[in-house]
């Protein structure tokens, strides 16, 4: 196989896109199962356990700097496939609508992938800087019985319900991250099985009704977390 | 029942003498047009107005006016052949035009169709992509019985729905990319899908893309845009097989 035509090919960068996509939406599936345990137990014990469960798991310890490389590849090779579509159109419209013929989403899926990567930057800083690198004195360590056994661990619920009890402007940019991911993937999610080849005239209306109920579940899943906190504290 | 008579007319249409100058908008009124003639017509009768005013008349590309050919283009109000579906500028008519209006008249627009002049624009491109590959050069012997090799009733209607694009770059011009894509995978699949064509369809894919990619088409982001503009409806899912030859072909060298 020659490598060096494939990855500048336009199928083989959007091949890359897809893949890379699809693992992002498993990696985004897990995160957000996880995060929906701060709504089900207002001690935070649940969420502590989960969250210490993925913090000292060896799979997740390895899969990191692949989620890592994944997120990478997906941001940079966005960049390169938008300014080479760009380019294909150097003498624009006068008038031009295209809502008549696409969705808003499909056509915007750059913008979305930006605001939904300005939105990641500030979750970093907000949760994995201070996890990870600097610490905080909200995650001072705890222990949880965890199955009967005493376990001392960091009180991760603690920093996140403090950030969206204490303010109303995190909690509103945090649906709206939400509801951007969920757009983002309306079109992503079956725009990735038409990539990869894997779509048809039947299995593409499957994929299109696949691709909005896991838009509508990432933009309902991550929107609920701070609407609650918003409600009841 | 007469036609109804549209009494004024505004034509805004990009004049553009010859590829290396720079174009520009110009407005053009026209008046008593019925709505039952047809877009053409009603650009031939601009054009012998502006004749009779000593002036240039607007090129535009046309030739079957019955939308078969595909040679005419136009981009109108937005819209690649204007405001209908499935159809080609020849076959859009002036009742869906309302007196008074203002419409806009764009050439195609893409990096690798350059505009010759005015609203013709040269589509040698899609001759190129067709050139590396679109074809069949096994040796098929002598002119055997046509229903000596038995075809499948639905992959014969398939390669049918592919066989029926016209090449007239709507997809090319609606497509937010500039992407050729449906293009390309409409004369992949028409081949693909027949057993003297399925032969060569992992070469035709790799070399069909590798020449669409030199001559500067953009990549699809599948909007699904081209798909509804295209005067022969012909599917995306047509993409999805291009997709999926293109890739067993990468893969399997």
């Amino acid at each position: 196989m020659s490598k060096g035509s494939f990855l500048s090919a336009s199928i083989g960068r959007k091949f890359f896109m897809s893949i890379t996509g699809l693992f992002l939406i498993t990696f985004i599936i897990v995160h957000m199962s996880i995060n929906l345990l701060l709504i089900f137990d207002d001690s935070g014990d649940l969420f502590n356990i989960a969250a210490n469960f993925m913090a000292t798991n060896p799979l997740i310890k390895v899969m990191e700097p692949v989620l890592a490389l994944g997120f990478l590849v997906h941001i940079v090779w966005s960049v390169g496939i938008t300014i080479q579509n760009m380019r294909a159109r150097p003498v624009g419209y006068n008038k031009a609508i295209q809502s008549v013929n696409s969705t808003w989403a499909s056509r915007n899926m750059f913008i979305l992938g930006g605001l939904v990567l300005v939105f990641l930057g500030l979750h970093l800083f907000n949760f994995w800087w201070k996890i990870k690198i600097v610490g905080d004195p909200l995650l001072e360590h705890i222990t949880v019985m965890q199955g009967g056994i005493p376990t001392e661990m960091e009180n991760a619920y603690l920093l996140v319900s403090t950030l969206f009890k204490e303010s109303i402007v995190y909690c509103l940019i945090y649906i709206a991250g939400g509801i951007l991911l969920g757009l983002h993937v309306t079109h992503g999610f079956w725009s990735a099985f038409q990539t990869i080849g894997l779509n048809n005239q039947i299995w593409r209306k499957r994929f299109y009704v696949l691709a909005n109920i896991i838009g509508w579940i990432f933009a309902i899943g991550f929107s609920v977390i701070p609407l609650y906190f918003m409600i009841k504290f | 029942m007469a036609d109804k008579i549209l009494n004024k007319l505004y034509i805004k249409v990009w004049r553009q003498n010859s590829p290396k100058e720079k174009g520009r908008f110009e407005t053009y009124e026209i008046e008593d047009i019925s709505q039952g003639s047809s877009f053409l017509e009603m650009l031939d009768i601009l054009n012998d107005k502006l004749i009779r005013d000593g002036k240039d008349p607007i090129a535009f590309d046309h030739d079957c006016r019955e939308g078969i050919c595909g040679m005419c283009s136009l981009y109108i109000n937005g819209r690649a052949h204007g405001p209908d579906r499935e159809i080609t500028t020849c076959q859009l008519h002036m009742r869906k035009f309302n007196e008074g209006d203002t419409i806009t008249i764009e050439p195609w627009r893409a990096g690798s169709f350059p505009v010759i002049k005015d609203l013709i624009v040269d589509r040698t491109a899609f001759e190129q992509i067709q050139h590396a590959g679109g074809f069949v050069s096994v040796n098929t012997g002598g002119i055997p019985d046509g229903n000596a090799i038995p075809i499948g009733y639905d992959d014969a209607e398939e390669a049918m729905d592919a066989a029926s694009c016209i090449g007239c770059g709507a997809c090319v011009a609606t497509c937010k990319n500039s992407s050729a894509m449906l293009f390309v995978a409409a004369k992949v699949s028409q081949l693909a899908k027949l057993p003297q064509g399925k032969v060569e369809a992992k070469r035709r894919a790799r070399n069909m893309v590798a020449k669409m990619d030199e001559l500067g088409f953009g990549g699809c982001t599948n909007t699904g845009a081209c798909e509804l503009e295209c005067p022969k409806s012909i599917s995306i899912s047509h993409i999805a097989r291009l997709n999926r030859e293109y890739l067993t072909a990468k893969f399997s060298e």
